[in-house]
């Protein structure tokens, strides 16, 4: 058990630390949502109400998207440049990996999302009624769920090239079904439907909610929990992936 | 204590319908150094991965007493890919000191494994910005961590000069001394000349599994280069027989 705290932690302090010889990258993570929530503000300069509406769903999945790209080709590099061999050969548990990998991006999510929600809610003027923690907290579920799948789908992805698509091709359908571009009840039965099996639906719902009502409601701790399913099965999913052996 | 660390029977690794491994039968004593020998696309790479436990593959192959692949041999396996398999964004000592961690061993470990392959100078160099030799003595440095009884080095010697390469070689044989076993894969023909026992692959299949003394005997050369050829030569005349 001490040895897999230890090498769980192990591997967390060495991708920060690779990652505090990329400055850039760093500096990427933590400034872009906020740049991005700018513009929106700025955009809708004149219309308090839609920013309400919009800025909350996307402190989601700003960090969402960023997380899942860093950790998907973080772990492909890691796959193709030999070193995931070198480790499937040692002691260190598939799981010990993957928790260490999820610390690592997770802490910088955690950063990421104060950032964007102190901008927000006292640079923006973004105007909330329930409370800020939530909003926080659900921001850093939502990119602990990108931290996840970014693991997960770069096991199915051979080539830098493939991984990066996979932004595009599993991220933005949850994008246009999540119920910010149209509400749920307006869109066909069948889209609606598959709507409630993807996860950034139940954190954008989440999201929203959160604006609108001063106490944390029983849906919004649902789609919390909901989120965080998906997080934990998107773990679970990408230990398996992680093959000892080849054929 | 046995005095075998490798031993296969009928071991056949399949990829698709190509056969990379055929039906080789090999022992590999403890505190030898064997050398893995065999023209490129030979099945070097994939006998070596056979062995450190990270390649399917069918008949019997045990490993310092336990099945290839085993969990407890983890601990006990020193590894070096052919390309350096470090992180080149973190420097020498913080490769280092993260996989002492996960094979439970300690800053001492790694500031003697640094010395051991003479990088004590450039231990808080990024990896990514040392020369190629460089970057591959770091990897092997790697594989020294915690001490593992059986070392398998895949062209540990690539890209490093006649001096360096010689140095690494004499602590190959000291290394061997201590007791532990290495399997070195090369094509540099001089350094197979400083292996006891070599294993010579081709196409899947072992032409020579025996003394390096035995091997020059038998093929009437003086250099392991002309043994080679030979060697190669009687197999493929061997072959065109069969065929006609």
């Amino acid at each position: 058990m001490k040895y897999h705290i230890k090498a769980t932690f192990g591997t967390t302090l060495r991708i920060l630390r690779q990652l505090s010889h990329d400055h850039r990258t760093v500096a990427m993570i933590f400034l872009v949502p906020i740049i991005l929530l700018s513009l929106l503000r700025w955009m809708y300069d004149d219309n308090q109400m839609i920013f309400n509406l919009i800025a909350p769903a996307l402190l989601g999945i700003f960090p969402f998207v960023i997380m899942f790209i860093i950790t998907s080709i973080t772990t492909l590099r890691e796959r193709t440049g030999g070193t995931m061999e070198r480790l499937m050969a040692l002691p260190i548990g598939r799981l010990d990996l993957v928790l260490g990998y999820m610390l690592a991006f997770g802490l910088l999510a955690i950063i990421q999302a104060v950032l964007a929600s102190a901008v927000l809610l006292w640079g923006l003027g973004l105007e909330i009624e329930g409370p800020a923690w939530f909003l926080l907290t659900m921001a850093v579920a939502d990119a602990l769920l990108g931290t996840a799948l970014g693991v997960f789908v770069s096991a199915f992805a051979r080539t830098e090239f493939q991984a990066v698509q996979f932004m595009p091709a599993l991220i933005f359908p949850q994008f246009l079904l999540c119920g910010l571009i149209l509400p749920l009840n307006q869109l066909p039965d069948i889209l609606e439907a598959t709507a409630y099996f993807l996860p950034l639906t139940y954190a954008v719902e989440a999201l929203q909610t959160v604006v609108s009502n001063t106490e944390v409601t029983g849906e919004a701790w649902r789609d919390l929990f909901v989120v965080l399913c998906f997080a934990v099965g998107a773990v679970l999913l990408g230990a398996l992936t992680l093959r000892r052996r080849t054929k | 204590m046995t005095n075998i660390a490798i031993s296969a029977k009928g071991l056949i690794v399949k990829k698709g319908k190509q056969c990379i491994l055929n039906e080789l039968d090999f022992v590999v004593k403890s505190g030898t150094v064997t050398g893995l020998i065999g023209p490129s696309g030979s099945g070097k790479t994939t006998l070596m991965r056979s062995i450190i436990g990270v390649q399917k593959c069918k008949g019997e192959l045990s490993v310092l007493g336990n099945p290839a692949g085993h969990k407890s041999l983890r601990k006990s396996i020193g590894y070096v890919t052919q390309s350096p398999a470090v992180y080149p964004d973190l420097t020498v000592q913080q490769n280092l000191r993260y996989f002492a961690t996960l094979v439970r061993s300690d800053k001492m470990d790694v500031k003697r494994v640094i010395d051991t392959v003479r990088l004590t100078d450039q231990r808080n160099q990024v990896a990514g910005s040392l020369s190629g030799g460089q970057m591959a003595r770091v990897s092997l440095a790697v594989a020294l961590l915690g001490r593992p009884e059986l070392l398998v080095l895949d062209e540990p010697t690539v890209g490093l000069d006649p001096v360096l390469r010689n140095e690494l070689w004499d602590l190959f044989a000291e290394l061997a001394s201590e007791g532990r076993t290495l399997l070195i894969s090369s094509h540099v023909m001089d350094e197979a000349a400083r292996c006891e026992n070599l294993l010579l692959l081709r196409d899947g299949k072992l032409l020579w599994k025996d003394s390096l003394k035995k091997l020059l005997a038998a093929t009437k050369k003086n250099d392991v280069g002309g043994a080679f050829v030979t060697m190669i030569n009687a197999a493929e005349k061997a072959e065109k027989m069969g065929k006609k």
